[in-house]
Formats: structure tokens, sequence, C-alpha cells
């Protein structure tokens, strides 16, 4: 067995030194009766033999690169650079734990330092933290941190934040104080569902929670839903699922964000069916001390040489145990040195211009559908995806297309099962899409539609 | 007139008024301290609430209310100097002042002496 | 003087001595590479990323174009590789050297894994792609489920809790689902004193209040006194097995018993399942609920404090509450069941987008095929062996907490350092001279000044007895009070002992650009 070094020789020297006869007088404090069980599970295999079997479990797979691929609704298939990969595979950065030891974890400490400067600045807030689990949980957070900012307990949730966050506050908040207030999406008239939002502010709420671009793809003006919220104290929390739509659009924190939950998986991170992916959490400097997760901050060391340490802890739950602001303990350390190594080589300048090409390619995109007798766009801004209404049931069409070797996108009743969607359909094009996938998907959907 | 309570806070009183911090004792168990929570100006207690919290870098220990009554004001100068709860716990270090809703709470509370024995019994 | 053919020395005895202590130009120290913040070094007119140009088109943004800046410079590709290579070399990590820290088993990383879950059937498919294209991926999540069922003997398991922490809160979750679809509502979680910080947090977060249990002088629960806390207030115990003292929970079968009879649920923490697995299957000992973190256990890297992956167990009585989403089969095409069915779901709802931690499945489930079951049960064996070794190897200079045999971790205290002017966190960083990870200190709490040294199964005896010799060696220094040995480490680190206070006190969280 490759991975267990002890030979039955140190063990039998091992067990001498200890005073026992066999491996089994060191279980003496487990009750005999379910000592060894029978399990039945097969035997170690070689490398090869696994390799093999789970390559096989992998072919049976369509992978995003080998299609024409259209795919979004809260993760994104973009291009990521191949020294990305290498510096996270380095064993001091992936055999490393927690760096609750500072003195032998300044790499760690350092990148996440430049990891919490990068999102703060792309989200225009004070302060980043060290990441969340994803983005939907982080939404979760955020309910819980403005109750404790504002000493309210009302949530607004706006209609078109995506519903997975939706349904993922609910779980997280259904024992706690917060009351979640939810609004109905609504595909074709973001406008109509930012005046419900206003309209739903009222002195009990802590906070609204609204994503940009919202769900359906249309990009939000929030500036009136902030000063709506400011008006009555209640914060204002964004959410944003593309996080490379903030190197086109005005940031959260221009349009008066109070928090900002992102999913950070478009920069550095694969789409790994899910997940690992990258929550990011901003917000600002007076509200700190109520934010969620790790943090890391600057110091000196001994010779007054700058370094860095995780801070703050006494919020955690290692310390405040059932007074935690959270009871998270592990964060996506890695996908976030991913997320810093992709932004480091991008760059202010790269950013800008890679948000730039994926809206220039949905842009083609949208062209090339309106043209198709049976499609109806319904977005008149958008970043880097689009909702569309078919004139057949879009869960049958992607199916179809499926089988023509081309995946179309997120049919949006598979998010919102009983809301009366069947007709409409999610499309993303990022960086990654050509004119011709674009070409394949229009000829397609006209052989379907007609 | 000061008292002291079994949580090491120590109480000046003047008037109807008590202004409210913690020992040289608890500062110097609590060692750095960092940050200090205070409550909000007109907010009422009652005896035992938990109304600041006080954190270390390692640590963070809840300041009970020592009496039942509102808050007048709190220390401002400590959220920018922390560090004043350990050069200075009974005079710059203070936390809040509160009115006094019964003066028969202070009755039960330890004098100077009282609490210098307590203290000496925990060592 | 010996002279090679260029005519160069190639002799060190006439060399001047290494030792002058003279600063050098740089700032850095040979391969001690000194590295400043990115924000320093790069420029925001350059881009590492080759990015095609796009020709002029109308923008559909609503008017919201970003006009204002992004203060983060470009790096070209060498000057990235070189600042993060820098940068890791800065780190300890398991690939380095022992990594005795106890509770978090810090065992070797097959490169395997790694492989397996870059496959693009794996790394490259969007969780919304239709469900047809992902049958493999499907496939996969069924078979770590079957094995991660059948190695602790429950019939039921949640897979997407993204870490411990959370799969805590999805088991608790669940229970207080069960009592509530039964009509009964109760307040109470009891957690021993010696728990992980996130039990009690978890409790807190699930509407519960947090009731301490004692430990009895052997290091385990005290069974009357739980016996004596357990009502029908008490939602469910929070135990974790072996314990945080690194000791098995002998009275178990007892306890969970007593939680059933009074109508309670028992949670299990299964952060030290590593030293158990394949030897004793937690259905077997009452278990009603346990998260497993693959990222201990089943190998998959911690990644400098992340992504983790905490899928949950569950008994017969919970089952009927797992979270979504969740797979299914007719028998030969499987599906995901993504959202519940109205007022007759009983399922406690989605806990993250999407379906977990896919990447953190592929690798768990080829470090278990590679294993087998006979490897695992080896493996748990190798640990408990490894952690007594160290435990009878030390015992007679440093103090043990409890007597012996532990299990897979073991926990000494500060006695051994009374009156040597040294403390726990001091000899901690004297372990960074010697080239070790420190062991974890100051948990579990139930001891004065904790050592939890946990070596995990993957450490040969060669590398025990260094690490044993090391830890004897300081023990001694201790004793003999070579105080200016401890005070000062680590000496040799890359950094000295770091000012928390300051950066508490007035938090620096990121890099601003100077006026």
């Amino acid at each position: 067995m490759r991975y267990l070094p002890l030979t039955n020789e140190d063990r039998n020297a091992m067990l001498t030194k200890i005073g026992v006869g066999n491996i089994d007088d060191l279980f003496n404090d487990v009750p005999g009766a379910v000592l060894n069980p029978s399990i039945d599970l097969p035997n170690h295999q070689s490398e090869l033999a696994v390799e093999r079997h789970l390559s096989k479990l992998s072919a049976k797979n369509t992978a995003a690169s080998s299609v024409p691929f259209f795919v979004g609704a809260g993760a994104y298939k973009h291009h990521v650079p191949a020294t990305v990969d290498y510096v996270i595979q380095r064993g001091e950065f992936l055999t490393a734990y927690t760096p609750y030891q500072p003195e032998i974890a300044q790499g760690t400490l350092q990148y996440l330092f430049e990891f919490q400067t990068q999102v703060a600045e792309l989200t225009g807030m004070d302060v980043a933290n060290a990441s969340m689990y994803d983005g939907s949980t982080g939404c979760g957070e955020a309910i819980m941190m403005a109750r404790r900012v504002t000493r309210k307990k009302k949530a607004i949730l706006a209609g078109s934040l995506h519903a997975h966050y939706r349904a993922v506050s609910e779980t997280t908040t259904q024992f706690t104080d917060d009351v979640l207030e939810l609004l109905v999406p609504n595909p074709s008239d973001p406008q109509a569902e930012l005046d419900a939002v206003i309209e739903a502010i009222d002195d009990q709420t802590s906070c609204v929670i609204v994503q940009n671009p919202n769900v359906f793809g249309h990009v939000l003006d929030l500036r009136p839903v902030a000063e709506a919220a400011h008006a009555k104290k209640a914060l204002l929390v964004v959410v944003v699922t593309e996080v490379v739509s903030l190197g086109a659009m005005m940031s959260p924190g221009e349009m008066g964000a109070d928090i900002v939950v992102g999913e950070g998986q478009s920069i550095g991170n694969g789409l790994n069916f899910g997940g690992p992916y990258l929550g990011l959490f901003a917000t600002n400097q007076k509200y700190v001390r109520q934010m969620p997760g790790r943090l890391c901050g600057e110091t000196v060391d001994a010779d007054g040489k700058r370094g860095f340490v995780l801070t703050l802890s006494t919020r955690e739950q290692h310390i405040r145990r059932e007074k935690a602001t959270s009871n998270i303990c592990t964060n996506s350390g890695l996908c976030s040195l991913a997320f810093t190594v992709h932004m480091s080589l991008l760059g202010e300048k790269g950013l800008k211009k890679l948000a730039l090409v994926n809206h220039k390619a949905t842009s083609d995109l949208k062209a090339a559908l309106n043209s198709v007798d049976g499609i109806e766009v319904l977005n008149d801004t958008f970043f880097n995806e689009i909702t569309v209404k078919l004139s057949k049931n879009a869960n049958g069409v992607v199916e179809a297309l499926a089988g023509k070797d081309i995946l179309a996108g997120v049919p949006v009743s598979r998010l919102y099962p009983d809301a009366g969607f069947d007709d409409l359909l999610l499309v993303a094009a990022t960086e990654t899409v050509l004119p011709e996938d674009i070409e394949a998907l229009k000829t397609a959907l006209q052989e379907e539609l007609s | 007139m000061i008292k002291y309570t079994d949580e090491h806070e120590w109480i000046v009183v003047d008037g109807n008024i008590a202004t409210v911090g913690i020992t040289d004792y608890a500062q110097k168990a609590l060692g750095d301290v960092v940050f200090v929570e205070l409550p909000e100006v007109g907010v009422t207690f009652g005896t035992g609430d938990e109304v600041a919290v006080v954190e270390s870098v390692k640590a963070a220990s809840e300041v009970y209310a020592p009496l039942s009554g509102d808050i007048t004001e709190v220390n401002s100068d400590l959220e920018g100097e922390p560090a004043l709860v350990n050069t200075s716990p009974t005079d710059g270090g203070w936390f809040f002042k509160m009115s006094i809703a019964d003066t028969g709470e202070l009755d039960g509370m330890m004098d100077e002496a009282a609490y210098n024995d307590f203290v000496a019994g925990l060592e | 003087m010996s002279m090679n053919s260029a005519g160069r020395p190639t002799g060190v005895e006439e060399l001047a001595s290494p030792d002058q202590g003279f600063e050098s130009f740089s700032g850095h120290k040979g391969l001690r590479l000194e590295e400043q913040l990115i924000f320093e070094i790069g420029n925001r007119d350059t881009t590492g990323v080759d990015i095609i140009d796009v020709d002029d088109f109308e923008l559909s943004l609503g008017g919201l174009e970003r006009t204002s800046e992004i203060a983060c410079p470009g790096l070209s590709e060498p000057d990235a590789m070189r600042h993060f290579t820098r940068l890791s070399r800065k780190n300890y990590g398991i690939d380095m050297g022992v990594f005795p820290l106890g509770s978090c088993t810090m065992k070797h990383n097959p490169r395997l894994n790694e492989k397996m879950a870059r496959l693009s059937g794996f790394g490259d498919v969007h969780p919304l792609q239709p469900t047809s294209t992902v049958q493999g991926a499907l496939e996969l999540m069924e078979e770590l489920s079957h094995w991660l069922k059948t190695l602790t003997g429950l019939p039921s398991v949640a897979l997407s809790p993204k870490a411990g922490a959370h799969g805590e809160l999805c088991g608790v979750m669940a229970i207080r689902a069960a009592l509530e679809a039964r009509g009964d509502a109760r307040e109470v979680v009891l957690c021993p004193e010696s728990a992980h910080g996130t039990n009690p947090a978890t409790a807190a977060f699930c509407g519960y209040k947090v009731k301490d249990i004692p430990a009895k002088d052997n290091g385990r629960v005290d069974l009357d006194a739980l016996k004596a806390a357990l009502d029908d207030t008490v939602a469910c115990v929070m135990l974790t097995n072996p314990n945080t003292c690194g000791l098995f929970e002998s009275e178990i079968r007892e306890i969970a018993d007593a939680v059933h009879e009074a109508g309670a649920f028992f949670y299990c923490d299964g952060a030290n399942f590593n030293a158990i697995m394949g030897k004793v299957r937690p259905g077997d000992l009452g278990v009603d609920a346990m998260h497993i973190n693959l990222h201990k256990t089943f190998s998959t890297p911690h990644g400098g404090g992340g992504p983790g992956s905490g899928p949950v167990v569950f008994s017969d009585a919970l089952k009927d509450f797992v979270p979504l989403p969740y797979v299914v089969t007719d028998g030969e095409v499987l599906d995901l069941k993504e959202w519940g069915d109205g007022d007759s779901e009983t399922s406690l709802g989605r806990l993250t987008g999407f379906h977990g931690q896919m990447g953190m499945y592929v690798r768990a489930l080829s470090y278990m095929l590679s294993h087998g079951v006979d490897g695992i049960k080896q493996a748990a064996e190798d640990a408990v062996l490894n952690a007594n070794y160290v435990l009878a190897s030390l015992s007679d200079l440093m103090s043990a907490s409890f007597e012996g045999p532990c299990k897979h971790e073991a926990l000494f205290d500060d006695r051994f350092l009374k009156d040597t002017g040294v403390t726990t966190l001091d000899f901690a960083k004297a372990m960074i001279d010697e080239g070790y990870h420190p062991m974890t200190m100051y948990f579990p709490l139930v001891v004065h000044g904790a050592m939890l040294v946990e070596p995990t199964e993957t450490e040969s005896k060669y590398n025990m007895d260094q690490f044993i010799r090391s830890m004897r060696g300081l023990a001694k220094a201790a004793k003999d009070q070579e105080v200016e040995r401890f005070e000062g480490a680590p000496y040799y680190a890359p950094m000295k002992r770091l000012d928390e206070t300051r950066a508490a006190r007035s938090p620096i969280l990121r890099f601003k650009t100077p006026e």
C-alpha cells in the first residue's frame, strides 16, 4: 500500500516499545462487539487501476471545452492560464494548513492579504475577508451580519436573486431570528422588480439583497435602492455571481452597497461540476468586526519586519464558541490562491479587456438569436448572459441540443420549477465562445424551433 | 464611593450616576486589550445583562451590567485606543456611565478592602 | 592550495568564516528571498494574459459602465511565477516534513487525487448541464456515497456540505427538522467541555442553548452527569469520538442508549474518524448523524485553509431530512433531485449552491479506491500505532494528560514545563526551529497548556524517531532552563514572532496605494 510507509518489522518494533502484544491491544477501549466488523468493500488497487476506473467515469461526461458551450447561471466557463494550476499544486500551498503559525505561513498569509485587497478593489468596498465557502453561503451570512449591524430582523430578497442563493438563505436562517421576505421574480421587467424592492423596505428591514447583473442577466442601477435602504437604516447587500462583470460595470461600492457577496469562481477556478468554488465577501470599514470568516492583517515581527497574521479572530468559533459571528471554520484557501494568481496576471488592464470580450461575445450571441424565428430576447441590458423566450419548452430544447453536442444553456425552470417559466432559457457567452459556436447554436435552434 | 463586583468590575458612584470599568486584576488576566464593544447611550439594562464585550487577541469576555439603569455615556476614547484598558484601567480606561435605578443594589457589593481579599483568594 | 583546471579555488578551508553578521544589500539572505506585495512590484498598464482585441461595438450596460479604477497591477507571466514561487517558500506543508497538528489529520495528499480531479469529465463540467451529459459525475457521487455509507454503517448520506462545520450545521438542522416533524420542540444541545468550538457555534446557529457536560478524570465523558442532564428538553448530544483528547469514548453505547431513551439524537463530530475507519462503524455505536471531513480522513488537501468537504451520514431516523440536492436513480439513469415537493417535503432544504464539492469527491474516492478497505483499516491502525509510539517515547520527559493507549493523537499538558520559564507557546515555536510544524496547542481546553500531537499514518518509523529525538531534546532543554532557546523562537523561520496585538488593535486588512 503505497501511502503507508511502516513495514511489519517497524510495526512490531513499535508495539514492543509501547509494551503491547498486538495492534488491537491499542483498541482495548473499544467495545469488543463493534471492533473489526466485516466490511463489504473492495481491497486496495494500483494507481493504474484507479486511474483507469475514474477515467472511464470521466469519459461519460460531456466536458465544456469539447462542445459549443453556453451554460452559466452562477458558474461560468473561462480560460484559466496554465500558471494558475501550477502554482496551486505547489506542495507548500497545497499541503499547508490554515496559517495559525504565521512564522512559517507567510506564503499563505501574504497572498490572502493580496486577495483581500484585490476583492476590495474589484467590488469598490473598503475591506474583504479571506473568502467563504461559495457565493450562496456568503449570502446567508450577509443576512445574519446585517441583523447584527442593524439589530433588525427582516431581510428582503429581490425576486431575481439566484434561486440557489434564495434557497440557501432560507435554509441557513430557518432557525435564527431572521425573517425573510422573498419577492417574485420577473424575467422581463427588471425595473418593476426594483420598484417592488424599494416598496418593500420599511423600518423593520435589516437589509435588501439584490443581484447584479440579476439572474436573468439584466444590469441594474442600484443607486435608488441604496438610497431607499439607507433612508430606513437598512443595509444594501449586492450579490455578484459573475465576478468578471466587475471589469465592465460600475462597482457595487459606487452604487452604495454596504455588503458585497460574490461568487469568485470565474477568476482562476474551473467549473468542477459546482465546487469547490470561492465565496467573496466585502464590506465597509465600520462593519468589519461584524464580518464573518477569516481575516488577514498586516503587522510586524520581532525584528520590525512587515509580516501578516490572521486577525480579529475573536469573532470566530474557536474563541467565541456559541457567540461566534458564524460557525465557519474552513474557507476556500486554495481557490482564493487560484483567484489571486489569475487576477495578478490579469491586472486592471487584463480584467477590463476580458470583461469587454465577454460582453462582445454576448452582444454577438444576442444578435444571432434575435434573428431566429421562435426566439425573443428579453434583455435590453446584459453583461455576458441573456434570457430568451422560446416557442417551445426550454428543457426539451436543451435536451435535444445536448443530443447534437451543443450545451445551449440553463432552462429557467431548472432554477424556478413552478413559476411558469418553462419557455425561458438562460444563455451565456464568455471569451471561450467562438463565432462558429454561436453559428452552431443558431442553426440548431432554428432546426429545433421550426 | 468605589465598589467592586466578583466579575472584576469597579463602580464609582457620583450622585445618581455610576461609572463602570474593569479592574487591574481583570486587565492583567485578559492581556493586551485590542477592542471594546460598548453599549449605545440611552439603552436600559438590568443587573447581570451583557452590556459590553472586551477583546484581547485570543479571548473575548463579556462585561455584565453591575446595576440596573440607563446608559448615559460611553468612553469613546476606547474606540481609537483600547490599550487604555491596560494602561489605565481605573481612570482613562473606564467603559460607560449609567444611571442608578436602585441604590440598594450597591449594598451587596465589595468595598476596596473586600475586593483585595477576594483577589488574593484567587491567586 | 587546491586548484581546478580553470584556476579557481575549490577547497573551502581558506574561505572567510560565514558568520560575519553583515546585512546583504538586497535584503535577501541567499535562498531566503524577501518578496514585496504585487501592488508594490506590478504595474497597472501591464497584463500577463494575452486577450484578443475586439472591434468597437455598442455596449448594453444601461449606461452603468465602470469608470472607476481597479488598483490592481498585472504581472507578466515570469514575474507572477517568481512572485508566487517565492511566497510558497515561506510556507510549511506536509510535503516538507512531519506536521503533527492534533485534530487536523495532516496526512500525505496523494498526487493521483489531483490528477483525477483534473480529468475534463470532472473538472470541466458545469453543474447545470443536462444530467444526461454528466452521468459519470453522478455515478462517481453514488460510488463515493456507497463507500461512506458502508464504512460508517449508516444508511444515508448528504454529500453537499462544504466543510466540517457546514456538515455539523447540516446534521443539527436535520435533527431539529426531525424533532419539529414530530411536534417536539426542544431547546438544549449538550456538548462536552472538550468539544471543538464549531460544535457550540453550530448549536447556537440552529437556535439551541448549549450546556456543557463535564469529563471524568480519565478524559472521557462523565456518563452519570450526562444522564442527569438528559431530559425532554435536550435535542441532541454532540460528541467527538475518538474525543479531542485522543481517547475513545468507551461508554459510547451506553451514552447512545441514554440519549435515545430521552428521545434525543446523537450527533457525532467525525473529525477524528481517521483513528477508527475500517475498525469501527459509527452506525454500530448508535450514532444518528456524523460529518466526515474528506480533507482530514480521506486525504484531500487542506490547501492552506480550504476548500474542505464535509459529507454527513445519517441513521434511518434522520434520512428523510437530508438536504437537497441528492442523486436519484430509476435503476438505469441517474438524476438530481434539486427541489422539494412543496408541503410534503421533509428535506431540511438547500445548504449550498449547486451540488457541493465535486473536486473533493473525486479526490476522496481516488484515495478510497487506492487504499481499499484493507488499506483503510491498516491506515487507521498505523495512525494509532504512531500516536502511541509518540506517547510511549515521550511520557518520561513530557507530561501525558491521560493514561494510554490513545487513539490517533497523544495529548500532553504543560506540567513538565512548570518552573522552567518555558510556556506551551514557546515550546511550540521552538519546534519550528527544529524543522517541524508545531502540534496543536492550548486545545482541548480541558487540560492546562495542551499540546496535541497527531502524527498520522503516513509517517515512517524513521521520521517518527527523528521527531521523537527532537522533542526529547527540547523537553530536556526546557528542564535545563535553556530559556533563550525558547523565548525568542523561532529564530530560523522566515520571520520572527509576529505582533498580533498590533494587528488587532488597528487592523490593516488591505494594501492602500500611498497618497
